[in-house]
C-alpha cells in the first residue's frame, strides 16, 4: 500500500537567507562543545565569543538586506519568508543578542557564575525570535515563539540563590505553555478554515475566497491574537510581566523585555497583516481595544510602582499599547512606524535595565526607587544616561522614543482612529511623570531618611495598590532595613558592596552604546527612519 | 471532520470484517476504559489504560489513520503510560488511597455535565456537514498512497525547516534540565539563604529586597 510515487523533491535550502539564524543556532553549539573541552577560565571568552557571533548574525542580515532589495522571495519551501522587515527584525535581534551577552558578563563576574549555558541560552532565544520575524509558515511562527519562549524560561531561573528568580521562571513557563497552546489551538482552526498553514497561501486563500460561515476561521484569529497577545504583554494578557521581570537576573529581563515583545509584534504582523490582511475589518477592532487597554492600564499602574523593575515591566506594556496602535492602522505607515518603534524601544528598555542591573547590587535586591536616589552622584556617567534613558522612553524631543511615538501617532491619525491618537498622547504624559519622578530622584540626595519623589505622588498608592493586588511590602522598607537582616546576609553583602560600586565593563558599553544611540538617532533621524521605511514586507 | 464517504469496494463487502473489527475493538475500549475508573490499585487502572489505548489505536487502524495509531502506541501507551506508572511507584503503590471522601465535591457532578454536552456536542456535529477551506497537504483517507507515506512527503519537503528546527527545542531541554538540576557547588550558598524562606507565606510580587541594607549604608 505504501507506494512511494517517485522520489523526494527535497526544497532547495537558501543558506544564504536563513545564515542569521544559522549563526544564532550554530554559535551556542560551537560555545557549549567548546566549554565541554576546557575547563579552567571565567565568563569573559564565552562574552567575546557571543559578541563576536552577535556580530557576524548583524552583518548577515545586512547581507540579506542589501541582498533582497525590493525583491522578496521565499525560502526553504516557503518557509522563510525573505523581506527586508525580517533583515530588519533579525538585525535588531542580533544586536540584543550582543547587547545582552554584555550585560550578561557582568552579572556572571558579580554572582560568581562561569558557565556558557546563559549566553548559550540567549544565541538560542534569539534565533527563534529570527524564525519568527521571518516565519513564511504559522508552524515555524510557533516553533519560533517556542524556541524563544523556552529559553526564555530557563534563563529566568538562573539565578539560583534568589527564590523569586525560580516563582518568575515558573509563573512565566505556566502562563507560557498556556499561552502557546492556545496559540498552536488558533493555527488548527485557521488550518481547518483554510486548508494551509502556509501564510502565502493563507493570503492568497482568502483573497480568492470568500468563507461564509467563518467563525472556526475567526475563532482561529483570535486565538492567534490572545497567543501572541501575551507574549507582547498587552492588556488584559500582562499580568505576568511585572513579577518576570522583577524576578529575573536583570539582563535576562533587559533581554525578554525587548526581544520577546519586538518577535511577538513582528509574528502578530505577519499573522494578521499578511496572512489575513484581507480580513482586516476584523482584527482591527480586537487590536485597538488591545492597545487602549494596554495603553490605559500600563500608564497608570507605571506610576503607582515603587519597583523600578515593575515600573519598568509597566511602562513596556504601555510601550506595547503604542505599538499595537501602529498596528492597528494596517497600512504602511504602521508598519514602519512599528518597525521604528521596536528598534528604538529595544535600545532604550536594554539600557534602562542595564542600570536596574547596576543598582539591584547581589542578586538583584535593591530595586526600591530609594536604591536609585543620588545615583548621578555617585556615577554621574551612569546616572547621565539612565537620564537621556529614561525622558526617549518618555518621548522627550530630540530622542528616539519622540520620533517613535510620533509616527505611532501619525500613522493612527492617518487610520482615521483618533480617539486611539489621543489616548495614546495622554498615555505618554501619564508615563512621562513617572519617568521624571526617576529622573528627579537620580540627582535627588542620597540621605536615606529623605521621603521619595513629590509628596502627592504617593497618596493614592494605597488604595491603587490594594486593588490590583500589588504588594505593599515596600513600605517603610528603610525603617525595617537595619533590624531584620540576618548576620549572614550582613556579612555577605559588606564584602560584596566594594565590588558591586563599579560599573561593570558590559555595562558601561551597553549604556554608552544605547544611551548614544538614543540621543544621535533622535537628533539625526534619518538613517534609522530610513531603514523602518524600507522595511517593506513581501505582500 | 472528514465525511464519512462510502467505501469505493461496496458497502456490503466491507462491512462484515470492518464491523466485527469495530465491535471487538469498541468493547475493549469501554471495558477498560471502565476498568480504569473502578479498579481500586492505581497499577491496574495504568495498565486498563494501556489497553484502551490500544483498542483506540485498532480504531484508527480501521480509519485508515495508520500513523495516527502508531503514535498513539508509542506515545500515550509507550512514553506517558509509563510515566504514569513512575509517579504511582514514586509515590508509593502500597498504601492504600482513601476515596471515600471527595477533596472536590463539584467534580462528580462537573464531570456528569461535561460528559453529557460532549456527547450531545458528538451528535450534533455527527449530524452536520461542517464546510472547511481547501483540502489538507496530507489528502483524504484512502487515497492514492497511505497517509504515514503522506506524512513522511510533508515532513521532509513543505515542512522541512520546521522538522529540523525542532532540534533547537531538544537542546534547549538538555541545556535547561542541566542548569536547573545542577547541584550547588561546594561553597556555593543555595536559595535557602535567600533573606526569606519559603514558607512564610511571601507571595509572588513581594518585593524581596526590602530587608537588604542599602548601599548607601555602608558607604
Amino acid at each position: 500500500m505504501a507506494v512511494i510515487a517517485g522520489a523526494l523533491a527535497i526544497p532547495h535550502i537558501s543558506y544564504i537567507s536563513i545564515l542569521p539564524e544559522l549563526i544564532a543556532m550554530g554559535a551556542p553549539m560551537v560555545m557549549l562543545l567548546w566549554s565541554a573541552t576546557t575547563r579552567s577560565g571565567g565568563p569573559g571568552r564565552w562574552t567575546a565569543f557571543t559578541v563576536v557571533a552577535s556580530v557576524a548574525a548583524f552583518l548577515a542580515s545586512v547581507e540579506i538586506w542589501v541582498k533582497v532589495g525590493t525583491h522578496p522571495y521565499t525560502a526553504v519551501a516557503g518557509a522563510i519568508l525573505v523581506d527586508r522587515f525580517s533583515a530588519f527584525l533579525s538585525g535588531i535581534f542580533a544586536v540584543a543578542m550582543g547587547l545582552f551577552a554584555l550585560l550578561a558578563h557582568d552579572w556572571a563576574v558579580r554572582e560568581d557564575e562561569s558557565g556558557p549555558e546563559l549566553p548559550a541560552l540567549g544565541m538560542l532565544s534569539a534565533s527563534g525570535a529570527m524564525l519568527m520575524a521571518a516565519a513564511g509558515d504559522l508552524v515555524v511562527v510557533f516553533l519560533g515563539l517556542e524556541i524563544m519562549s523556552i529559553a526564555l524560561y530557563v534563563m529566568a531561573a538562573m539565578n539560583r540563590r534568589r527564590l523569586a528568580s525560580g516563582e518568575a521562571a515558573l509563573k512565566y513557563f505556566v502562563l507560557g505553555a498556556f499561552s502557546s497552546a492556545i496559540f498552536l489551538y488558533g493555527i488548527a482552526l485557521t488550518y481547518g478554515a483554510t486548508g494551509t498553514t502556509n501564510i502565502a497561501r493563507i493570503a492568497s486563500y482568502l483573497a480568492s475566497n470568500v468563507v461564509v460561515s467563518n467563525g472556526v476561521l475567526l475563532a482561529g484569529m483570535a486565538m492567534l491574537i490572545v497567543g501572541l497577545g501575551f507574549k507582547v504583554a498587552a492588556v488584559p494578557f500582562h499580568t505576568w510581566s511585572p513579577d518576570v521581570y522583577q524576578g529575573s537576573p536583570s539582563p535576562v529581563t533587559a533581554f525578554m523585555s525587548a526581544v520577546a515583545k519586538a518577535a511577538g509584534f513582528a509574528a502578530l504582523v505577519r499573522v494578521l497583516m499578511e496572512a489575513m490582511g484581507t480580513l482586516r475589518l476584523d482584527w482591527q477592532p480586537a487590536i485597538y481595544v488591545l492597545a487602549v487597554l494596554s495603553l490605559v492600564v500600563g500608564g497608570i499602574l507605571t506610576v503607582v510602582q515603587r519597583d523600578v523593575k515593575r515600573m519598568l515591566a509597566y511602562s513596556s506594556i504601555s510601550h506595547a499599547g503604542f505599538v499595537l496602535a501602529a498596528l492597528q492602522s494596517a497600512s504602511a505607515a504602521g508598519r514602519s512606524a512599528l518597525a521604528y518603534y521596536v528598534a528604538a524601544y529595544t535600545l532604550m528598555i536594554i539600557g534602562s535595565f542595564a542600570v536596574a542591573g547596576h543598582v539591584g547590587g547581589p542578586g538583584d535586591r535593591s530595586q526600591d526607587l530609594s536604591s536609585y536616589r543620588g545615583l548621578s552622584s555617585r556615577h554621574p556617567a551612569v546616572g547621565f544616561a539612565f537620564t537621556i534613558l529614561l525622558l526617549g522612553q518618555a518621548g522627550a524631543p530630540f530622542t528616539t522614543g519622540f520620533l517613535a511615538k510620533f509616527y505611532v501617532v501619525s500613522a493612527a491619525v492617518g487610520n482615521g482612529s483618533y480617539t486611539l491618537a489621543v489616548v495614546a498622547m495622554l498615555s505618554a504624559v501619564v508615563t512621562a511623570f513617572f519617568y521624571l519622578r526617576i529622573v528627579l530622584g537620580l540627582y535627588g540626595s542620597e540621605e536615606p531618611s529623605t521621603p521619595e519623589g513629590p509628596p502627592g505622588v504617593l497618596e493614592p498608592q494605597p488604595a491603587l495598590v490594594g486593588s490590583v493586588g500589588e504588594p505593599q511590602a515596600s513600605h517603610g522598607a528603610e525603617e525595617r532595613g537595619s533590624v531584620v537582616v540576618p548576620e549572614v546576609l550582613v556579612a555577605a553583602s559588606a564584602t560584596q558592596v566594594i565590588e558591586v560600586s563599579e560599573v561593570g565593563a558590559g555595562t558601561s558599553v551597553v549604556l554608552a552604546l544605547c544611551a548614544a544611540a538614543t540621543v544621535v538617532l533622535g537628533v539625526w533621524p534619518s538613517p534609522l527612519l530610513d531603514l523602518a521605511k524600507a522595511a517593506t514586507i513581501i505582500f | 471532520m472528514i465525511g464519512l464517504a462510502p467505501s469505493p469496494i461496496g458497502l456490503l463487502a466491507v462491512a462484515i470484517p470492518d464491523l466485527a473489527t469495530f465491535v471487538v475493538a469498541a468493547a475493549v475500549v469501554l471495558a477498560s476504559a471502565i476498568g480504569v475508573v473502578i479498579s481500586r490499585n492505581p497499577v491496574h487502572s495504568a495498565l486498563f489504560l494501556v489497553a484502551t489505548l490500544f483498542g483506540v489505536a485498532v480504531l484508527f487502524v480501521e480509519q485508515q489513520a495508520e500513523f495516527l495509531a502508531a503514535v498513539q502506541i508509542i506515545v500515550y501507551a509507550g512514553a506517558i503510560v509509563v510515566l504514569f506508572l513512575f509517579v504511582i511507584m514514586l509515590l508509593g503503590v502500597d498504601r492504600p488511597e482513601k476515596i471515600s471522601k471527595d477533596p472536590l465535591p463539584a467534580q462528580r457532578p462537573l464531570a456528569a455535565f461535561l460528559g453529557l454536552a460532549v456527547v450531545a456536542e458528538v451528535l450534533a456535529l455527527a449530524n452536520t456537514h461542517w464546510s472547511t477551506g481547501a483540502k489538507g497537504t496530507a489528502g483524504p483517507p484512502g487515497g492514492p498512497a497511505s497517509n504515514v507515506s503522506d506524512l513522511a512527503r510533508a515532513t521532509f519537503t513543505t515542512y522541512l525547516l520546521p522538522f529540523e528546527i525542532t532540534s533547537a527545542l531538544l537542546v534547549i531541554a538538555v541545556i535547561g534540565a542541566v542548569v536547573l538540576a545542577r547541584p550547588p557547588r561546594p561553597g556555593e550558598h543555595h536559595a535557602e539563604d535567600d533573606e526569606q524562606a519559603p514558607t512564610e507565606g511571601r507571595s509572588l510580587g513581594e518585593q524581596p529586597g526590602v530587608v537588604e541594607p542599602r548601599q548607601e549604608a555602608s558607604r
